[in-house]
């Protein structure tokens, strides 16, 4: 009795989150895909399905509509932006890791009692909302804002700066935002290092700049892979920081997606650009855990 | 009786040897698969009421699968094993009258000691009364008075196996498991527990059984003992016994320090057989009806205490062979030196010597040439 | 105690101004009696006013916290399942079809996951609102709270649920006075991690949101999007303080926890 008790029981762990998830993030993605294979129409719902449940499968087969990704590949503002937001994404990733892991050094190297309090503060801002983050810089960057004031306060700087709805101000708060997670990865794994090894080095002869080439920097590689995946995957399909911080040549593939949706209503084309920023996020993703799992099995 | 096991009798308690005792515990052909791994098969054994049975293994031999069996963690894959005449194949751990002590101790960290000891209490319903008088009990039993409130990690290691034991024994079990209870012990207090768990033992009447890697643990508690090897029984009995007519080859290199010789049957005269090796000459042993053929290849086992190490050539000895010796370790209460016997490429023996007395000039050194020698009933045979 | 060099030191200090300096000029601002940035104009809360007054961020506030409360605890407990299951169950039938889902979340760009859910609720024509949204957040952070749990778990000790069974606990029992306790803190953190990620989504919300559920930081978008002003720097400032409060008041239990514990 109380065995079937604890077997149905057992069941429902598995099946409760399963049918959630299929119900709420496999059938919306199927739904993604039939969309981005529809026509745009100017009914509400905006679109005009090809193909009505999986009876039809044969016929929705012949009748397939690739306009939509033909569009996306014709139109040089789909993947110019596409490259864009890689270009961006992979910038912001560079100059995170730039700072990030001195950052995380000096935190490791801190004693414990400080340690303690550094880790807090840096996961800290991510608690405080992101919007907050991003619109403190809008304060700053803005013409007449805090950092034209200060520089003319210097008197380094004698005209505007005009940062904002620049890349640069695009790249200032994507790195400014997802800081937090290069650091916390790579504090994670240079904080684990024994500093034992780093010892052994010495005595073997090495000056503390090679030990640092040859011991710390290549034991911390997983941390900076695990810390530019952090910073790459969300920055790539970013919406608000180029919306608020960026100009009109800022144009991130979040942003097309958003636009096609919300201003041009063609749900199709919105849908065609989902699918291939997936594709584009994905292919990188099964690329490293590929050459995640041969490391390990060469290991 | 057999005379190569003397000590078997020195106990009255053998209800192995009983045809009439009924078994408390039997694994009637057991056997549990991990994939392709057979961790426990075909395997068949009985523990008897009140028996301290000690299962001795090295780690992956399938001892610790035979004690989850027990306890309800694994299922067998076919086979039966049966507690008190009842199937408890299908039985799951909660309700089995078995409880364990686990080698981590498995001590809850969000509880006091005093509520470990009662959560298995707690779950039979006892009244609050009842339970608090049981843990007050328990804790007495285990020398543990005044530490109920305390968390588990305010505790020293020995304490905290304390708990566990005091916490696995609360509901009486007809039968305690305790899995490598003394690893996490350092030397001095492992020998201490090792004495006391005994005391409890026949004090409380129970069954015990132990599996564990430590040969001494194993021989110093355990009336039976069982050496298992991937899977299988290899040997069952008193300690003594394994010890001294070890099953096979490997039980003897298991347990204890052994010398083999290969060697022929030479000869065969009544209980003396005598055994043609190639650095050794002829072994002359005692070996009661030998079911063993003229000519036949085997292997003569000799502990190293069971050797006489001297200068001169012994006269009147039934075995004895020159050497040289090749390396001294002092260990403090004996001294294993190491002689090689036939020349440079003859093989090298191990040899202990008692320190009986207190002299730091030792009568052995390195590269002295020394006779080695032994009784006819020190040595054993083994089929290779 | 180490001492660090005098590098080290700057990179901390130049690292963690970078940080917390934007943050601080917003707070500060919110205390400035004039509307222009650029102008000092002396200490006021008049923004504070200001706000408290502004009944429809009010109302979006609300909405957001009621949001957060219901959404963090149905992907608590999704996530909490969901860890049980991937680190529990073995195989079981498309387990990695289940892992991929939980985790994909995770990866996906908050643009893909609204659109998606969008799409579903406009086929399914369910009307939008409170609970769409609720859905929404519950599955995106539901990924986040199954990894935190995770974590733990697979840091847990099998051996304490095996005792508490060898002890008479049914399974059910034993994760109820075993289980449990011991990875509360964890599902007390990916309910935070949770409730947080719903509180400051806009993208998602965006999307599956309907007439008359505006959250808060789709107001903030809005308001944003038309310039800056003091009365957002307070807005701002009052959340980054109900923040700064929370963590405060965790780390405290966590301490207090900690001390009881050793």
């Amino acid at each position: 009795m109380a065995v079937s008790v604890a077997t149905s029981a057992r069941r429902l762990v598995v099946a409760v989150p399963y049918l959630w998830l299929l119900l709420f993030f496999l059938a919306p993605f199927v739904i993604v895909l039939r969309m981005a294979l529809s026509d745009a129409a100017t009914a509400l719902p905006p679109y005009a399905p090809h193909f009505e449940g999986l009876s039809t499968i044969g016929s929705f087969l012949s009748q397939l509509d690739l306009e939509n990704f033909s569009l996306i590949t014709d139109d040089p503002l789909y993947w110019q932006s596409y490259l864009y937001s890689l270009r961006i994404a992979a910038l912001t990733t560079l100059i995170a890791l730039g700072i990030g892991y001195p950052l995380a050094y000096a935190m490791a190297a801190a004693s414990r009692r400080w340690q303690g309090l550094l880790l807090v503060l840096v996961i800290l801002p991510f608690w405080t909302s992101f919007l907050i983050r991003v619109y403190a810089w809008i304060g700053i960057l803005r013409p007449e804002g805090l950092l034209d004031m200060v520089l003319g306060g210097l008197g380094l700087a004698g005209e505007p700066l005009r940062l904002l709805n620049t890349e640069t101000a695009v790249l200032i708060g994507m790195v400014y935002s997802y800081l937090p997670f290069m650091v916390l990865p790579l504090f994670t794994t240079l904080e684990k290092l024994d500093r034992s090894l780093l010892e052994a080095a010495a005595d073997l002869g090495s000056t503390p700049l090679t030990a640092f080439l040859t011991v710390t920097l290549p034991l911390s590689l997983p941390g900076i892979l695990a810390g530019c995946a952090l910073v790459f995957i969300p920055a790539v399909g970013e919406f608000v920081i180029p919306d608020l911080l960026g100009g009109p040549d800022t144009v991130m593939i979040g942003k097309v997606l958003w636009n096609e949706f919300f201003s041009n209503r063609d749900w199709p084309l919105a849908s065609a650009v989902a699918i291939v920023l997936l594709i584009v996020l994905v292919l990188p993703l099964v690329l490293l855990q590929r050459a995640r799992l041969a490391r390990g099995g060469a290991a | 009786m057999r005379k190569s096991s003397p000590g078997s009798v020195r106990r009255a308690f053998q209800p192995w040897n009983d045809p009439a005792a009924k078994p408390l515990v039997e694994f009637r052909g057991v056997t549990r698969r991990f994939g392709a791994v057979t961790a426990v098969g075909d395997l068949s054994l009985s523990l008897y009421p009140r028996e301290f049975f000690a299962l001795l293994g090295p780690s992956g031999c399938g001892k610790t699968t035979l004690m989850r069996m027990l306890a309800g963690f694994e299922r067998p894959d076919a086979g039966e094993i049966l507690l008190d005449g009842v199937d408890i194949t299908a039985v799951p751990p909660h309700l089995r009258p078995v409880n364990m002590m686990f080698q981590s101790y498995a001590l809850f960290p969000h509880l006091n000691v005093a509520d470990n000891v009662a959560y298995g209490l707690k779950r039979e319903g006892l009244p609050r009364v009842e339970i608090a008088r049981r843990v007050e009990e328990m804790l007495a039993l285990v020398k543990l008075e005044g530490l109920g409130r305390r968390r588990p990690d305010q505790l020293s290691g020995g304490q905290r196996q304390r708990v566990a034991l005091a916490r696995a024994l609360a509901k009486k079990p007809k039968l305690l498991l305790l899995d490598e209870p003394m690893a996490a012990l350092d030397r001095k207090l492992r020998e201490a527990t090792q004495f006391e768990l005994m005391d409890l033992q026949s004090e409380l009447g129970m069954t015990f059984m132990v599996v564990t890697h430590d040969q001494d643990e194993a021989m110093t508690m355990a009336d039976r003992m069982a050496v298992m090897d991937h899977g299988k029984l290899v040997q069952i009995g008193p300690p003594d016994v394994i010890y001294e007519a070890p099953a096979n080859r490997h039980v003897a290199e298991f347990v204890g320090d052994i010398n083999l010789f290969e060697g022929r049957v030479a000869a065969i005269e009544g209980d003396l057989v005598k055994v043609e090796t190639s650095f050794a000459g002829t072994i002359e042993l005692d070996e009661e009806a030998p079911a063993l053929g003229v000519g036949e290849p085997v292997l003569v086992g000799l502990r190293p205490e069971k050797i006489d190490l001297g200068h001169d050539e012994p006269i009147g000895v039934a075995n004895k062979v020159a050497g040289e010796i090749w390396d001294i370790g002092y260990l403090g209460d004996f001294t294993m030196i190491q002689v090689m016997i036939g020349g440079e490429d003859g093989q090298l023996l191990k040899v202990a010597l008692a320190n009986r007395t207190r002299r730091i000039a030792r009568p052995f050194a390195w590269e002295d040439k020394v006779w080695l020698s032994w009784d006819i009933e020190a040595g054993l045979v083994l089929r290779p | 105690m180490r001492r660090l060099g005098p590098g080290l030191v700057l990179v901390l200090v130049a690292g963690f101004a970078f940080l917390y300096l934007p943050i601080l000029a917003l707070i500060a601002y919110s205390f400035n009696a004039s509307r222009l940035v650029t102008v000092w104009g002396g200490f006021s809360t008049h923004w504070y006013g200001a706000l408290m007054a502004n009944q429809p961020l009010l109302d979006a506030a609300w909405l957001s916290v009621r949001l957060g409360l219901v959404s963090a605890t149905f992907a608590t407990v999704l996530g909490t399942l969901a860890a049980l299951a991937l680190v529990r169950h073995g195989r079981f039938v498309g387990r990695t079809l289940f892992s991929g889902m939980v985790l994909a979340p995770l990866v996906m760009p908050e643009v893909v996951t609204g659109l998606s859910l969008l799409l579903l609720f406009v086929a399914v024509d369910a009307e939008r609102g409170f609970w769409t949204v609720t859905i929404a957040h519950a599955t995106f952070s539901l990924g986040f709270a199954c990894i935190v749990v995770q974590s733990r778990l697979a840091g847990f000790d099998r051996s304490l649920e095996e005792a508490a069974q060898d002890l008479g606990a049914t399974p059910l029992v034993t994760f109820a006075t075993v289980t449990l306790p011991l990875i509360w803190p964890a599902v007390a953190a990916a309910w935070m991690l949770a409730f947080t990620l719903s509180l400051d989504d806009l993208v998602i919300a965006s999307f599956t949101t309907g007439p008359g559920a505006t959250t808060l930081p789709m107001r903030l978008y809005s308001a944003v999007k038309l310039g800056v002003s003091p009365e957002i720097n307070a807005a701002c400032t009052i959340m980054i303080g109900a923040v700064a409060l929370a963590v405060i008041a965790a780390s405290l239990l966590l301490k207090r926890e900690q001390v009881a514990g050793s």
